[in-house]
């Protein structure tokens, strides 16, 4: 079992003739996800390698069945895609992009809100059901099929280092979702915690969260009051000054809130095993989980 | 991207917020001649980036001539340290000078994205021209936040929520009504992450007035925002960070001696991190991006190298689409190119690693390698202790 993505679920990549839509969309396909269909407004009756592209997200979804877009579009544009796709009923909608602008998110939030779409991103590697299905960007091979332990994160290498710490101490994953660094995103820890929490095949959890806002806070307390699974947590940016954005647009101490320290803090409290190491985070992953 | 004061009052002045007359200056002589011709008294305002520029002696009131060309003379040129600066202070290139307003009541006035729940919040209080994080922590019931739907956009009860909320008079909603709804709409359109007037004055003749303006615009959305683009002042920039930027490198300066050089934020967070806990400082942040080549490391072990405080530098890359092999061979390149004078621990993982090492080991470089995060933080602290 898995949260959000598992070998049925079928792939269509928006930006799929695009240098990085092509890129990664072959590196999915290698890995053994089912890429059904491609979008590039213009292109549509083209071939790239075996997969069909469309003009819209709406003929894609019709002609293949689709039910989870993958998106490459750079940023002036995303919010105009993943638009495109909760209007084409995409169950799925995984947004890779960098750079969206935040009002654009503010607007696309509050409109996916009232559909059935899912969200996860934008600025995120995306999310991966090791040996069924990987959508993003993430290098397969570090992830280990098969569980016990789910890992949500709001990073991206710094989530391929747990996963491989993972891995290397013998512990596989459910599904790897990473939530990405905006201020606003999609799918949250709290989303991705209760899909764990209800997964009879996840054991444990791994959250990875890192300065600035309060979801870690806002998870924490959630994660106190319902989570019947052992969590490990890491929180990443003790050390970044205040007032400055470290490389992710969401991470930023702003008037002394969203700091390491507070995060810290409220994942102790809410029973969270937080690792201060992270040199040895499977390590402590083995300890608690086993 | 923060703008000066005087830059947003004049995009307050499009949308029809009212500030004071005035003007700027970056010389004594034109300071005297708008002061003149704004008639005594007058205020001069140093316009860097950072708040807290009155307690830093930044900003004066002149009731004469003489005042006006001693303010003038002691804030131009002044390296101005205030609690947002840091010690080192920032060198004050451009002062504004305004025409004295009389101030029946300073209120606080500020929008913002609210990242929890995804709609635009409007802050207010009563307490104007205070730190308005003091008055948070101190006195939460002193502060009004009303969120607006950025879908539906700002509607009248939401003005009288934040005008009953600060206890206004009749009077005085009437011209407060239509700035807070012009402010919103400045908000919006130019895609603000920040617009906060503090403080925001009730006139003795109940007019509204801003006395003072930040605003900061969404860097993602600058592209469509080109008159804002042009305000940008790269005086305020540490010029490592610009010259990084134009690598497309992610790079912030920090007081430490260990540099390093991470691909992805998270992780380059959580290595300055692991530095400080092995017992040394990190000297910046410095992400490479997901996909670095030989040209980005080159770059990046320049900047790094720029700071003088640097005694070691730590290259910690997560290799997964981007093969340690290809990154080494990069790393070995770069480290030929700009002569390194310092020792370099250098931990990569993932696709490769192996082949990736080999090529460090027979580089003939000063290059340690690392096993493991761990054993990386610890090398790179014993070679700078």
């Amino acid at each position: 079992m898995s949260i959000f993505i598992n070998s049925q679920t079928r792939v269509l990549v928006q930006g799929i003739t695009g240098k990085e839509g092509q890129f990664h969309t072959r590196q999915c396909i290698a890995y053994g996800t089912n890429v059904v269909a491609g979008v590039t407004p213009g292109k549509g009756g083209q071939v790239m390698d075996e997969v069909p592209v469309f003009n819209t997200v709406a003929d894609g979804r019709k002609a293949t069945g689709a039910n989870a877009a993958m998106i490459f579009v750079p940023p002036p544009f995303a919010a105009d895609a993943i638009l495109e796709s909760a209007d084409a009923g995409m169950e799925l909608i995984v947004c890779i992009t960098e750079g969206v602008p935040v009002m654009d998110m503010l607007k696309v939030k509050n409109y996916l809100a009232q559909t059935n779409s899912r969200l996860i991103g934008p600025n995120c590697p995306g999310i991966i059901t090791p040996g069924e299905c990987k959508i993003g960007i993430m290098p397969g091979p570090i992830h280990t099929p098969g569980g016990p332990v789910g890992v949500v994160s709001r990073s991206g290498t710094l989530t391929y280092e747990v996963v491989h710490q993972l891995t290397e101490v013998g512990l596989g994953q459910t599904t790897c979702v990473g939530i990405g660094g905006d201020p606003v995103n999609g799918t949250g820890f709290i989303d991705c915690l209760k899909a764990f929490n209800d997964d009879p095949a996840t054991e444990a959890v791994v959250m990875v969260g890192e300065i600035g806002g309060s979801a870690e806070e806002d998870a924490s307390a959630w994660i106190k009051a319902n989570m019947k699974k052992p969590v490990v947590g890491f929180i990443a940016g003790l050390t970044a000054p205040p007032g400055r954005r470290m490389g992710h647009a969401g991470a930023i101490v702003s008037g002394g809130k969203g700091t390491a320290e507070a995060k810290i803090e409220a994942m102790e409290e809410g029973g969270i095993y937080v690792c201060k190491d992270l040199g040895h985070l499977g390590r402590l992953c083995k300890e608690v989980f086993s | 991207m923060k703008i000066h004061e005087y830059q947003a009052k004049e995009l307050f002045r499009k949308y029809n917020v009212p500030t004071p007359q005035g003007g700027v200056a970056d010389n004594v002589a034109q300071v005297e001649s708008i002061a003149a011709d704004l008639g005594l008294p007058v205020a001069v305002k140093a316009q860097i980036h950072a708040g807290g520029r009155g307690k830093g002696g930044g900003v004066r009131l002149a009731k004469t001539a003489e005042e006006v060309t001693a303010a003038a003379g002691d804030i131009l040129g002044m390296t101005l340290v205030t609690k947002q600066t840091g010690p080192a202070g920032q060198l004050v290139r451009k002062v504004l000078i305004e025409k004295g307003v009389s101030i029946k009541k300073e209120l606080y006035l500020s929008i913002i994205p609210d990242r929890d729940t995804a709609s635009i919040a409007i802050v207010a209080s009563q307490d104007g021209g205070m730190d308005i994080e003091e008055v948070a922590a101190k006195t939460p019931e002193r502060i009004i936040k009303v969120f607006v739907n950025p879908l539906v956009g700002i509607q009248a009860y939401h003005l009288r929520e934040v005008m009953f909320g600060l206890g206004l008079e009749k009077d005085v909603m009437k011209p407060f009504g239509p700035v807070l709804k012009n402010l919103y709409n400045l908000f919006v359109d130019y895609d603000c992450s920040m617009v906060e007037i503090n403080p925001l004055i009730i006139t003795s003749d109940n007019g509204i007035i801003a006395l003072d303006a930040k605003v900061d615009v969404d860097s993602n959305a600058i592209y469509r925002h080109a008159d804002v683009k042009e305000m940008h002042d790269p005086f305020e920039d540490d010029p490592a960070e610009l010259e990084a930027a134009k690598f497309n490198l992610n790079y912030i300066k920090l007081d430490g001696n260990v540099g390093n050089m991470v691909n992805g934020a998270g992780l380059a967070m959580a290595t300055m991190d692991i530095i400080k806990q092995a017992g040394a400082n990190p000297a910046n942040f410095l992400d490479v991006g997901g996909g670095a080549n030989a040209e980005q490391v080159e770059n990046g072990f320049r900047i790094i190298l720029s700071d003088p405080n640097v005694k070691g530098i730590l290259i910690n890359i997560f290799g997964g689409i981007l093969r340690c092999d290809v990154l080494a061979q990069g790393v070995v390149q770069a480290a030929q190119k700009v002569k390194l004078n310092v020792p370099v621990v250098v931990r990569m993982e993932g696709t490769n690693v192996d082949e990736g090492r080999r090529i460090l080991a027979e580089s003939g470089l000063n290059l340690t390698n690392a096993t493991s995060l761990a054993d990386a933080a610890q090398k790179v602290a014993d070679l700078v202790a």
